[in-house]
């Protein structure tokens, strides 16, 4: 049993009841239209104000394979997994048997009544529901009852818990978009189970939730809602995309945005163009052919995208091409698991392409960054003139989680150096490629520049400043050594990391959607074992200046991280050997998003080593 | 006495419309093609910096840098041309985009980006340099390459050619045309008529390697072109300020042969005087058929073989404003402060 699932099994032996802190788990079969159940009862948690996530465990199937959602109820405001839920709401029979051996001891479980099997625990709280019964009484058209038959647990859960129906009824108007029929239909299948549990099933377990104030001003977001937004208001002009889990539904989220606040207000015309290309390889060349002609171009993709889309982030890389390209990381190699979360592209992205290759990766952590990120990628990859990837994972990208607003961008949209006809007008010669401010970024033309100096011939071969091809040597590496300065100016301006530097010798590294987990796991082990350690998550590569005076501060570094190999580490390791002793790796993939105690346990067994 | 020095309509000189200095072998079918596009490009008069020219890999996708030095070039990946293009041109609606091509870049590697463009009918004049052969890696076939043609070294080809021509009808092209290096004033007047269409013009020209594929035998030789060359009609392209020429007619009607003319979206037109046969270059099942009957005859057919411009182009159908999407302002791309309150509220 996990550290966390000690301390609530204590709990429960002492007969404390237990509130607001445990998992609900909502064991379905996909496609049976279990999310409106699933979000109706993440929703009303959250408008009582207490901290709750919410995560799909989902298959990679259209119907009929077994699906489990996630709610994470939190007084602490911890969002990350737990790795056993409390509650138990069994409605599939092909998994209720590892369901139930799932439940932390003390436990709850809702099932359907007309099941007839044994449970095989005498420690759990068994609540039959009566779905077929209750359904009986309510006037719903064949095709819904599937669907309908999820507002059962609903009721069965809200009147267990202790979810006030007000609540429940405020999901259900929001996630049917206020549509009184609709509502009413829902309304009466929860009320109907809510009443029969009132009536005749008496509480018998320790859990329950009771009102908070923790979720005051927050809103409850996907990371994919959360880039696509922060891509609206970063300018994106351009989308071209390939359909491809988990990124899908960043572009949905674009489409809808878009379609809502980019309209020219006098002809309705869209000031944007979405394309749905053949392939990624297609979408990744809109991207860059865009934004070499200056439009903001985005794609989304995941891995298998992203290997596809090599070639293409060479030649952005060597002829100097703006362009977004958000990678929402799935597990591979190969197709891989392509609905679960990992953060295994890391290296893959960074280093992508043949030949020296680096590229700007922005790493965002939580729903405040994908949002932020979205737009700053924008100014990033126009004012350095080359791609830059955004690298969120799934875990991020379509689960549920609470956030502050988003702040409006605080600066200007930045285009980065374009030369217009009146520059041109001004100055002798253009060459493309120069580094006339030493940062390693030339000035550039957008086609079209009415004037006779403007035109350049962009190419992936070999070019002098001209942008004339040449073979020479020194031609060669001078530009070579030039696009590495480029990298090093990049490395000041990216995303700093976020650090809490207490005097610790120790430290905890990470990036990415492993903070959850790691914000928990730092609490358990100071308050239950006595450890502090000064934590640091990365939110850019090439790593910040900030990074290495980090490193350099600490005797021992945990590089915590969701893949096998431990990526971010090792690029640390390139980027710092003197310091490469000093860094131990913590990395863990099957799939899910990790746990506090994954990462307690993680870090204890490393000390001393 | 000064040297007179000739300007066309915009007062550039033809020069002005040149390249650097090719670095093709001499004598390169592709070398002709380039001229033909500095002449069309001069004598209607295009502003060269509205012009972006967009190339793949091979001998062909170096070639822009030969022709049109006032325009921006973009000489990207083997077989991924048609993306950029479609990117640059949604970026800036108003840039007109010639794309050169070859065999290999767009019968091999790149069929499905060539296809998918076509199938969008994305604004462009795509020109397909087909010389049977892939010359940087010195001498294989290509997917164009002939049934049994036979290349010392490498072999006899035992796979039928890809016809360039029939992929882009099959893919719904809305222009589709071929032509021969070698015909001057057949390839210029197709050109400035793609120049004028306003959706994606596909041109193969059959360009001989003189290098590694120029043996008679060859259908893509000098010697072969010039003798097989069978072109449907000739034809001629009449720009807005031309009057259509009445001696035309007249002189047509007295040998019995009507010429047939084909306007395009911005009112200008292709006048196609027939010779063999009189062929209607609106009929697809036609085009499907002399393509094949060509192809049976071992004959190559060149001049306009489809035209349709009833169907909407990518910038059409996508309803995008008429200012490039590359020079909106902040105001147009940054949502306010208020939207972002209003999607925050909403959530």
């Amino acid at each position: 049993m996990s550290l966390l699932e000690t301390k609530t099994a204590e709990q429960q032996a002492q007969g404390h009841p237990i509130v607001n802190d445990f998992s609900i788990v909502a064991a379905t079969v996909n496609g049976s239209g279990s999310q409106t159940a699933n979000g109706v009862i993440l929703r009303a948690l959250f408008k009582m104000g207490i901290p709750v996530s919410g995560k799909n465990l989902f298959p990679s199937n259209i119907k009929g394979l077994p699906t489990w959602y996630w709610i994470r109820v939190s007084k602490d405001g911890y969002l990350g997994r737990q790795e056993h839920p409390a509650v138990l709401v069994a409605m599939n029979m092909a998994t209720v048997a590892e369901d139930v051996a799932g439940v932390v001891p003390g436990g709850v479980v809702f099932y359907p009544d007309d099941w007839r099997i044994e449970f095989g625990r005498d420690d759990l709280v068994f609540y039959p529901m009566p779905v077929k019964s209750l359904l009986k009484d309510v006037d719903v058209a064949p095709r819904l009852r599937d669907y309908i038959e999820n507002m059962v647990y609903v009721g069965a859960v809200a009147a267990v818990l202790g979810i006030p129906l007000e609540y429940i009824r405020e999901a259900v108007s929001f996630f049917l978009g206020g549509k009184e029929k609709a509502i009413k239909l829902n309304m009466d299948v929860v009320e109907a189970a809510y009443r029969h549990f009132r009536e005749h099933l008496p509480k018998r377990d320790l859990y329950s939730v009771e009102p908070m104030d923790k979720t005051d001003g927050l809103i409850l977001i996907d990371g994919n809602t959360a880039g696509a937004l922060g891509a609206v208001f970063g300018g994106v002009s351009v989308v071209a995309w390939y359909p491809i889990t988990p990124s899908t539904s960043l572009i949905d989220a674009l489409r809808d945005y878009l379609a809502l606040l980019r309209r020219d207000p006098e002809t309705g015309k869209a000031t944007y163009a979405i394309v749905q290309a053949e392939d990624e390889l297609s979408a990744v060349g809109i991207v860059l052919g865009a934004g070499w002609a200056g439009a903001r171009s985005m794609t989304a993709t995941s891995g298998p995208g992203i290997s596809l889309m090599a070639e293409y982030a060479g030649l952005g890389y060597s002829a100097e091409l703006p362009g977004v390209i958000w990678d929402v990381q799935r597990v591979g190699p190969s197709t891989g698991l392509p609905t679960r979360t990992s953060q295994a592209d890391l290296m893959f992205v960074y280093f992508l392409s043949h030949g020296d290759t680096r590229h700007v990766v922005l790493l965002p952590g939580n729903m405040e960054e994908c949002f932020e990120f979205g737009w700053r990628a924008f100014d990033l990859t126009e004012y350095l003139q080359t791609p830059v990837f955004v690298l969120s994972d799934l875990d991020l990208g379509m689960n549920i989680w609470m956030s502050r607003k988003f702040d409006y961008p605080d600066e200007p949209i930045n285009r980065g150096k374009v030369l217009t006809k009146e520059d041109l007008d001004r100055i002798q010669s253009f060459a493309r490629y120069k580094d006339v401010d030493q940062d390693g970024i030339g000035y550039r033309t957008l086609p079209g520049t009415d004037h006779p100096m403007a035109a350049y011939f962009t190419r992936g071969t070999g070019h002098d400043e001209y942008a004339n091809y040449s073979e020479r040597p020194e031609d060669y590496f001078e530009n070579a050594r030039r696009l590495l300065r480029k990298h090093n100016t990049a490395r000041k301006i990216v995303p700093k990391p976020v650090i809490e530097h207490d005097g610790c010798r120790e430290a905890i590294v990470c990036y990415g959607s492993v903070e959850p987990a790691i914000v928990e796991a730092r609490d358990i082990l100071r308050d239950r074992y006595g450890r502090e350690y000064d934590y640091m998550r990365i939110r850019a590569l090439p790593l910040s200046p900030e990074v290495f005076d980090f490193v350099a501060a600490h005797d021992r570094i945990y590089v915590v991280e969701n893949n096998m190999e431990g990526q971010l580490r090792q690029i640390m390791m390139i980027e710092m050997p003197e310091h490469a002793a000093r860094m131990v790796s913590v990395a863990h993939l099957d799939g899910l998003p990790l746990t506090a105690n994954f990462v307690v346990e993680g870090v204890l067994e490393q000390e001393g080593k | 006495m000064g040297v007179v020095r000739t300007t066309n309509a915009i007062g550039l000189t033809k020069a002005d419309y040149g390249g650097r200095k090719s670095t093709l072998c001499p004598g390169c079918g592709h070398n002709s093609i380039s001229n033909q596009i500095i002449t069309a490009a001069y004598e209607l008069g295009i502003n060269p910096h509205t012009v972006v020219k967009m190339s793949g890999i091979g001998c062909s996708s170096k070639s822009p840098a030969y022709f049109l030095s006032r325009s921006h070039g973009f000489n990207g990946l083997h077989g991924r041309m048609p993306s950029a293009a479609t990117g640059a041109v949604l970026a800036n609606r108003h840039l007109t985009a010639i794309g050169v091509s070859g065999d290999g870049d767009t019968g091999s590697i790149g069929l499905g980006q060539f296809k998918h463009m076509v199938r969008r009918n994305l604004p462009i004049v795509y020109i397909v340099e087909n010389n049977g052969v892939y010359g940087l890696t010195k001498g294989q076939f290509s997917a164009t390459a002939d049934l049994g043609q036979t290349i010392k070294k490498i072999g006899t080809n035992d796979l039928p050619p890809i016809d360039i021509c029939l992929e882009a009808l099959a893919a719904d092209a809305t222009f589709v045309a071929r032509s021969f290096s070698g015909s001057v004033k057949e390839v210029v007047e197709l050109l400035k008529a793609a120049l004028h269409h306003n959706g994606t013009a596909v041109l193969d020209i059959i360009s001989p390697c003189v290098t590694f594929n120029n043996s008679p035998d060859s259908t893509k030789s000098f010697a072969y072109g010039k003798e097989h060359a069978n072109p449907l009609h000739d034809i001629t392209f009449i720009p807005l300020a031309d009057e259509i020429i009445l001696d035309d007619y007249e002189e047509a009607e007295a040998d019995g042969k009507k010429p047939r003319e084909v306007q395009l979206h911005d009112g200008t037109w292709i006048r196609l005087r027939p010779l063999a046969m009189d062929y209607d270059p609106t009929d697809k099942m036609a085009a499907m058929r002399v393509l094949e009957e060509a192809h049976l005859r071992q004959e190559l057919l060149t001049g306009l073989i489809y035209y349709d411009n009833s169907r909407p182009t990518m910038i059409d159908s996508l309803q995008i404003v008429d200012t490039p999407l590359a020079l909106l302002s902040e105001a147009q791309m940054r949502p306010s402060r208020e939207a972002l309150e209003r999607v925050m509220a909403s959530l």
